[in-house]
């Protein structure tokens, strides 16, 4: 177990949410999003120049740029 | 006189709201605008058991945080309006956070029922929800339904109608959201209560909890409310934070975030939902999306979808457009056999009929471009097209929804600038939403088509298609490098969060594609019907009057004479140089009109572009509207070939006179694209821009 931020993952590598480290607005959004703590994401792929990120989260899909996923600290299996 | 209950309907983008709605009241709807901001309001009557329900469409959101219009609008609907009953519509596929928006309505108090809509793909899904379960843990009516398909909206619309007749309090939901901030919670909705703090309009728990969460609309009514009171608040509620951000590293506003899904986590946990699959496996969306979305295949195919849309548009709206055309050419060629010559006359041929069929006759053409693009809405391609072009536009200092508004304004040519502004309200940072805005109207709008289309049909038309997609192109890069200058200008500042759900791909409805395209259209008739015959009717009256000093008829009476005298009568010879006369009066009336005087002013310098006057004259009508640039220049043209006398279309007219060559057509292509946007567009800048 190690933890990483989201921006560091790989293509169809998962894990859990450990912290959002961001508030003001887009802590807020990211939050509403189901991206909590305790919650499980895959991540789906890359848009076709690296950015925005697409994740599986809680049976959906959703898309964040990579200076925002930097804020999200995940824990994933080594 | 039954009795009648406000209702209100709200729920996730996405959820299904807007066919849910339609199910609910058919064509029963009036649409129209919440007071002093433009967001769509739409209202619509069921009638059940002798009782009236006013349903109201709140606009779809994540929250009820006071961040975007939307919610804004959302939630002082319900705190100001208090509806009886909020019909929340939550996508069952999508469940967990779905219930994050309902659960902001249960701390807000008001009687919920829960439409669980989209049960046939959660069933297709291996998902199986438990909706008696639901309905005792959350201790309210939840109906399993399918808006699409209308199952389960009576019972829905029952058991509604039961609810809205019961007379109840509001009660906040009591969740937990921890104990530091439960305690505080309590002591500070203590406080709001003895000093009847807001309580004529918030529950003092809810005031509490927003207070909490550092919320800006209740800060500012705090303050105007009773401000010494709101600072000892704020005073407990800054030293909760430093508290927290010591002890946790967080706010007390991530805090509760994190407890509303613990909330929702804790009911679903209880037996209500059950997987059949892993959660996280791959849906026939996720796979189509591999190919897509996938980095080379991907751009690829969204360039061929585009150029497609222009392929069906243009290619299956050929023919009904030459009906129409050749409707309204029968239609003056009848008045002008019926009546004697006159003002009136020339009024209805050269002005209303000139005018209005130039218009319509790109009815079809605008309808199959509105249902291309309601298609891609709808299936969620566009959604695609946004993630996929986000990076590109974060270069220019935009935003991946700017898409949307640059496509509806017509990034997809045929669209209009006015929901395309419209749709800025997506864009939640002002500086991105005032460069989108601004820019949107660089867009091929669906009222520069028909120039445009006249244009290339004319003098490019080996090229239809292709041309049609280089000045699409040619929009954007200008819309783009404006966009990029205005935000390294005027506009500086930081970028909006892109964080965006991407909704699967579903096939859309028949009915759904046919009521937006409806809609739209509808829409681009009534302009046709009211503003557009309006301007028409008054460019006529400025290209007619002052008429022709009576010198100068007599002039042209002599010289018909001499032309009479001087052939044989029913010769083609006699014919031809009777109607270049004629040509020759037409040409020097309008000369000598109003218009002739502003556009031949405006020679002096529009000659650089090649532009005559009669040119001229559209272009300034094209200020109040772009559609009336063609029934302008067919007016000025009629006139100068009176209808009948010879059948031919405006693209056979152009293509006879001197002076229009392919290089000036494309000269006017450029400039009625960015040249300025029309008068509505205008007015409705400046009230998005505020
Ligand atoms: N399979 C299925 N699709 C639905 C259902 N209800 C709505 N949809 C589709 O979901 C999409 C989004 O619906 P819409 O009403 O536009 O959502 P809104 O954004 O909440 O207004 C449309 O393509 C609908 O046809 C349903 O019960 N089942």
């Amino acid at each position: 177990m190690s933890k990483v931020l989201m921006r560091q993952m790989a293509k169809n590598q998962s894990g859990t949410i450990t912290a959002v480290k961001v508030g003001g607005e887009l802590g807020r959004r990211i939050r509403e999003m189901g991206i909590v703590p305790g919650t499980i994401i895959t991540i789906q792929g890359r848009a076709p120049l690296n950015d925005p990120v697409a994740l599986r989260v809680m049976g959906g899909t959703l898309t964040l740029r990579n200076n925002e996923a930097d804020h999200i600290e995940i824990e994933v299996e080594d | 006189m039954s009795a009648e209950f406000k209702i209100a309907l709200a729920g996730n983008p996405n959820a299904g709201k807007t066919t849910l709605f339609n199910a609910i009241t058919g064509a029963r709807q009036h649409v129209g605008n919440y007071p002093g901001v433009t967001v769509e309001k739409k209202e619509g009557i069921y009638e059940c058991d002798g009782k009236r329900l006013k349903i109201v469409d709140l606009p779809g959101t994540y929250s009820l945080a006071a961040y975007s219009v939307e919610e804004i609008v959302a939630r002082n609907f319900l705190l100001q309006e208090r509806p009886r009953v909020v019909i929340n519509i939550v996508d069952a596929a999508n469940l967990e956070r779905n219930l994050y928006l309902s659960t902001q309505l249960f701390e807000i108090g008001v009687p919920v029922i829960i439409a669980l809509n989209m049960m046939d793909v959660a069933k297709e899904r291996g998902i199986a929800i438990d909706c008696r379960k639901l309905s005792d843990l959350l201790s309210l009516p939840v109906v399993p339904i399918v808006a699409r398909k209308g199952e389960g909206v009576d019972e829905l619309m029952r058991q509604t109608a039961q609810l809205a007749a019961q007379e109840r309090e509001w009660r906040p939901a009591n969740i937990s959201y921890g104990e530091d901030m439960d305690e505080i919670l309590l002591t500070m909705e203590e406080k709001i209560k003895a000093a009847s703090f807001l309580t004529d309009l918030y529950h003092p728990r809810w005031t509490a909890l927003k207070l909490l969460e550092a919320d800006s609309q209740l800060r500012e009514a705090g303050i105007r409310a009773n401000k010494k009171l709101y600072e000892e608040l704020a005073g407990k509620v800054k030293k909760i934070s430093r508290h927290t951000m010591r002890t946790l590293e967080t706010t007390p506003e991530a805090i509760i975030a994190d407890y509303r899904y613990g909330y929702i986590k804790s009911i679903l946990m209880q037996g209500v939902i059950s997987h059949q699959y892993d959660i996280n496996r791959l849906y026939t969306s996720d796979k189509i999306d591999k190919i897509l979305t996938q980095r080379f295949i991907g751009p690829l195919i969204m360039i061929g979808v585009l150029f497609g849309l222009y392929q069906f548009t243009f290619g299956l709206s050929a023919l009904p457009m030459a009906w129409v055309t050749d409707f309204f050419d029968l239609m003056a060629r009848g008045v002008n056999h019926l009546m004697a010559d006159g003002p009136l006359k020339s009024l209805l041929i050269s002005g209303i009929i000139a005018g209005v069929g130039g218009v319509l006759s790109f009815v079809p053409l605008i309808m199959l471009m509105f249902m291309g693009l309601a298609f891609l809405e709808d299936s969620g391609y566009l959604a695609r097209v946004a993630f996929m072009l986000d990076r590109i536009f974060r270069i220019f200092g935009l935003h991946g929804n700017s898409v949307m508004a640059y496509i509806v304004s017509g990034g997809i040519a045929g669209g209009c600038a006015v929901p395309g502004v419209m749709a800025t309200r997506t864009l939640r940072s002002p500086r991105e939403r005032m460069a989108t805005l601004l820019t949107a109207p660089f867009m091929n709008c669906g009222a520069k088509l028909p120039i445009l289309a006249l244009l290339i049909g004319t003098f490019f038309a080996k090229y239809q298609a292709g041309f049609m997609l280089f000045l699409t192109l040619l929009a954007w890069v200008t819309a783009l490098l404006t966009a990029k200058f205005l935000r390294l200008t005027i506009l500086k500042g930081e970028s909006t969060p892109f964080i965006m759900e991407m909704p699967p791909y579903r096939f859309p409805t028949f009915k759904g594609l046919m009521i937006h395209t409806w809609e739209k259209t509808w829409h681009y008739i009534q302009k046709a019907g009211t503003v557009i015959l309006g301007i028409s009717i008054l460019m006529w009256v400025i290209m007619s009057y002052p008429a022709l000093p009576a010198h100068q008829r007599q002039a042209l009476n002599q010289e018909r004479q001499e032309i009479i005298n001087s052939t044989s009568a029913g010769s083609t010879h006699r014919q031809e140089m009777l109607s270049g006369i004629d040509r020759k009066e037409a040409e020097l009336k309008l000369k000598n009109s109003v218009a002739g005087y502003l556009g031949r002013g405006l020679e002096h310098v529009s000659w650089l572009a090649g532009f005559n006057w009669r040119t001229n004259i559209a272009l300034i009508g094209g200020v109040a509207a772009k559609e009336v640039i063609v029934s302008t220049l067919a007016t000025a043209y009629s006139m100068g070939d009176k209808v009948g006398s010879d059948k031919g279309s405006l693209a056979q007219t152009l293509t006879r006179s001197p002076g229009w060559t392919p290089v000036v057509s494309l000269s006017l292509i450029v400039f009625v694209m960015f040249y300025s946007p029309c008068f509505i567009t205008v007015v409705c800048i400046s009230k998005e821009a505020g």
